[in-house]
């Protein structure tokens, strides 16, 4: 027979303002199985505690029901305290007579039937509680980055501080991601390479990071603590331990005019190349769709005149697996890609603002290529077209952005910034030139954004005008731009001589994908969600696995750094155990009734369902029955109710304790 | 047929909701925790998941006498346990032809998304449900059911009553 204790709570007076305490008391003293019940002003408070705990003792209860406030709020509080009194945490369960009823409800009588109800049925509940062990897990403590931009980069290093290895994994042939594109960066103009190389370097160096290039994810399994990721290492043709970074191959390939995509496609480079100079690792690749050797098997010039012979045309992809304890995921951004639409994008708007179609409208990265001194013009700024210095040009913001009717209705955060510095940096190279820009509005809220933005029109001379554009055509060699000016109320035509269109920042290509393999969630853009909007920005809600950077939503550069700090302190917190704790709130098969259908493996979103086989002494196998594995199920009991036999159960939910409630009513 | 119809105006329906703790459940404490007001009817039962409510819980709570149930989680798409939501909602799709044919009035049962910050939702949702089945009067087909089967005589033996006890 239990011995219930039940303890309600005034909560000063939230909850004795509506709820008659008293007659709660004494209808749930009333109910079969209670030994006691008391109220007091606040439960959560020490001698509230102490209260509870000299009940457990005293009164030898077996469990224990809190009548309070939301268990989200102090279900921990409680259970710890029950804990102390030397009980099983999970016998005990707290009533919810606040949130769900004394704040909702005015009329005391109402209010006072309900909490008694609410009681009750927790109190049937609790009977049917169970001791629940703490379950606990072992913690590899190595981690995966995914993605070596700035948020990679930030995180790996910061976690290969502390002392844990890194394995980090880069799609492209060089770590850096956007951030090595750029020229300078606002608000303090100061120039990316200089301040992005030494990182990139420094990742390359250190002992503990193992860099993965020209790879990708291709398998993701385990759980917390244990995962295993299967990388591809996609064939390089070239030999990374062997080659010395001479870059002579480079000098002397024929195809020499491929569109460079880190130039946004208006420098050129050869087909076995490094992205760009200060490419880290410097080990070039051979892009095998351009490469006159494996389109026609003639040339091979590279493999001659490489002293360490490190070419190797018949390189293979290879699979490596690595066992790490945790995941950061920093895929970055990519831009609206406004002149050709993606297959099976919902987003409406491609082919506007004549974007592919005249050669001087560009967008906000490959002005940054133009403008970055390390860049395909050297730093000048020049039409792509035809070389010509532009004289007019007009930037158009919120190309994408804030356009719900399209698609996009979030605000890219960076464009406003961005575009005040485009104009500034202009202005230092185009003297006599002039700069005008379409906004719907600035924002620039950020420590020196708001005086940043406001040099370029003060200091700089960029003329702002308050509207979007109508219409953009080629006329001779200029482009005619047409729009209103919504301040002052009148039609403005500008004849430029180049367009750069602020597009929005969108996830990576394929960022869906690598969720589904991760098992994270994402958003209706695929941006990466995070387990808490305020309070959990860099967690996934997948045990884990982290968040850092541009992959969870538009950010700029120190607001992605801050994150992948963030990221890696979570990280480290996550090592700093041996093994981890969790609630045992999981899922059990009774192995006698499975019937081994099955059904709750297919259901099951974490693959925590393995197939387990029973054999008799002499191992002969008898049967194939379903096993959950409790380090990996994450507690959602949806195979509980699939189960055709009911041979799955929920610790915590079981059928027992819910139909307790129910009959309780 | 049902006399108590008639004396619907102090009827007070009995409301069950079976919520998930992630989205609607939070939602309900957000409702709590801006003081909004709604009908103290129902009576709430927390899940990890709408995933784990299974569909006996439903018709046991009719059994008990419930006049109205309610089954809310997270939106498509943000279920915490990636897809427990769209398992359910399969599920509940089937269930309620069932239901259907076997004769209850679907509109007694209700299903809808509430998350976390939709306390102003959760409301509304209560209220439109409470309201509707006080409109509609007690849901009498189990309680018919059961009092024909005590009045056969059918269910007196132990056995049977524990049997009929725990669907
Ligand atoms: C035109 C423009 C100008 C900007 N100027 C500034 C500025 O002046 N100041 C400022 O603070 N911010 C600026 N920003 C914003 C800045 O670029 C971003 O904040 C920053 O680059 C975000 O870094 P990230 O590492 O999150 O993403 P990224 O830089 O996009 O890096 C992501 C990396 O992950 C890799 N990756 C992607 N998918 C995979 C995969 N599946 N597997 C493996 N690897 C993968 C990518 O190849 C890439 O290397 C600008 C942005 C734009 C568009
Ligand atoms: S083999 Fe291919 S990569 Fe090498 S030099 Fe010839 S074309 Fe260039
Ligand atoms: S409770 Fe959920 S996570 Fe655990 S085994 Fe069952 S379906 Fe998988």
């Amino acid at each position: 027979m239990s011995r219930i204790g039940v303890f309600i709570c005034h909560c000063g007076e939230n909850i004795s303002r509506t709820v008659d305490v008293e007659r709660v008391a004494a209808h749930a003293a009333a109910l079969p199985g209670v030994a006691y019940a008391t109220e007091y002003k606040y439960m959560c408070s020490d001698p509230g505690q102490t209260l509870l705990k000299k009940a457990i003792r005293e009164q030898r209860l077996t469990h224990v029901v809190v009548a309070a406030c939301s268990p989200r709020m102090h279900e921990r509080t409680f259970r710890k305290a029950v804990e102390a009194a030397g009980l099983n945490p999970y016998l005990c369960e707290m009533a919810n007579i606040r949130e769900h009823c004394s704040w909702v409800h005015e009329d005391r009588e109402q209010a006072t039937v309900k909490a008694c109800d609410i009681v009750g049925m927790m109190v049937e509940r609790t009977k049917k509680n169970r001791v629940l062990p703490t379950i606990t897990v072992p913690v590899t403590k190595r981690s995966l980055v995914i993605g070596g931009g700035i948020a990679g980069i930030q995180a790996a290093l910061d976690i290969a501080d502390s002392g844990h290895e890194v394995v980090l994994v880069e799609r492209e042939p060089s770590i850096g991601g956007h951030m090595a594109q750029l020229s300078e960066t606002f608000p303090t103009l100061d120039c990316s390479q200089c301040i992005m190389t030494p990182k990139m370097v420094d990742v390359a160096n250190h002992p503990k990071i193992t860099l993965y290039t020209y790879s990708e994810i291709e398998l993701v399994e385990g759980y917390i603590g244990n995962f295993q990721v299967t990388v591809r290492k996609r064939a390089r043709s070239v030999d990374e331990r062997t080659c010395t970074g001479c870059g002579v191959c480079m000098t002397k390939c024929p195809q020499k005019k491929i569109p460079n995509k880190f130039d946004q496609y208006i420098g050129m480079r050869t087909a076995i190349y490094v992205p760009f100079p200060q490419a880290v690792p410097n080990t070039p690749v051979i892009d095998r769709e351009n490469c006159t050797r494996f389109k026609t098997g003639k040339c091979g010039v590279c493999q001659k005149v490489c002293g360490p012979g490190a070419v190797d045309f018949e390189q293979q992809d290879t699979l490596i697996v690595e066992a790490v304890g945790a995941i950061v995921v920093a895929t970055g951004f990519d831009l609206y890609s406004i002149s050709e639409k993606p297959k099976g994008s919902p987003i409406k708007g491609y082919g506007e603002f004549g974007h592919g179609k005249i050669p001087d409208v560009i967008d906000g990265m490959t002005f940054e290529r133009l403008a970055s001194a390390s860049g395909p013009t050297g730093g000048k700024i020049v039409r792509p077209s035809d070389g010509r210095e532009p004289k007019q040009i007009v930037f158009i913001q919120c190309i994408g952005s804030r356009a719900r009717e399209k698609g996009i209705s979030y605000c890219s955060k960076v464009c406003c910034m961005y575009t005040a510095k485009h104009t500034m940096l202009y202005h230092h190279k185009v003297h006599d030139g002039q700069a005008y820009v379409f906004f719907m509005d600035a924002r620039t809220p950020g420590k020196s954004y708001d005086e940043f933005w406001r040099r370029s029109i003060e200091e700089e001379e960029a003329v702002y005008i308050r509207g979007m554009v109508s219409r953009l055509y080629q006329k001779g060699d200029k482009i005619v731009v047409m729009g209103s000016d919504i301040a002052v109320g009148v039609q403005v035509e500008i004849e430029a001589d180049m367009v750069v269109l602020a597009t929005a920042v969108q996830p990576q290509q394929g960022a869906d994908l690598l969720a589904q393999k991760l098992g994270i969630s994402y958003d209706k853009y695929n941006f990466y969600s995070e387990a808490h909007a305020k309070l959990r920005p860099v967690e996934c809600a997948t045990a884990g696995i982290f968040l850092a950077g541009a992959c969870q939503g538009p950010k700029d550069i120190p607001e992605t750094v801050s994150q992948a700090s963030a990221a890696a302190a979570k990280v480290m917190t996550l090592f700093s155990k041996e093994r981890l704790e969790r609630e045992p709130i999981v899922a059990r098969v009774r192995e006698v009734g499975c019937v081994g259908c099955f059904a709750c493996k297919k259901v099951c979103a974490y693959g925590a369902v393995e197939e387990k086989e029973i054999r008799d002494r002499q191992g002969n196998l008898l049967r194939v029955v379903a096993s959950v594995n409790p380090g990996v199920c994450a507690g959602c009991g949806t195979c509980q109710a699939t189960c055709p036999s009911k041979c799955v159960e929920l610790d915590g939910y079981t059928d027992e304790q819910i139909v307790a409630m129910i009959e309780a009513l | 047929m049902h006399p108590e119809k008639t004396i619907s105006s102090d009827f007070e329906p009995k409301v069950i909701a079976f919520v998930c703790t992630w989205c609607t459940y939070a939602g309900a404490d957000l409702a709590g925790t801006s003081r909004m007001q709604y009908p103290s009817n129902v009576r709430v039962l927390k899940f990890p998941c709408t995933g784990r409510i299974d569909p006996v819980f439903i018709l046991k709570a009719f059994q008990q006498g419930a006049d109205g149930v309610l089954v809310s989680g997270c939106h498509p798409g943000d279920c915490h346990y990636i897809a427990g939501n769209f398992h359910a909602r399969r599920r509940f799709a089937a269930f309620r032809k069932l239901l259907e044919f076997v004769g209850v009035d679907l509109q007694r049962l209700q299903f809808s998304w509430v998350s976390a910050a939709e306390g102003g939702k959760w409301v509304e949702v209560v209220t439109e449900l409470t309201e509707k089945v006080r409109a509609m009067g007690p849901m009498m087909e189990f309680k018919e059911l059961a009092l024909e089967e005590q009045w056969s005589g059918a269910m007196i033996s132990p056995e049977l009553q524990d049997a009929y006890r725990q669907i």
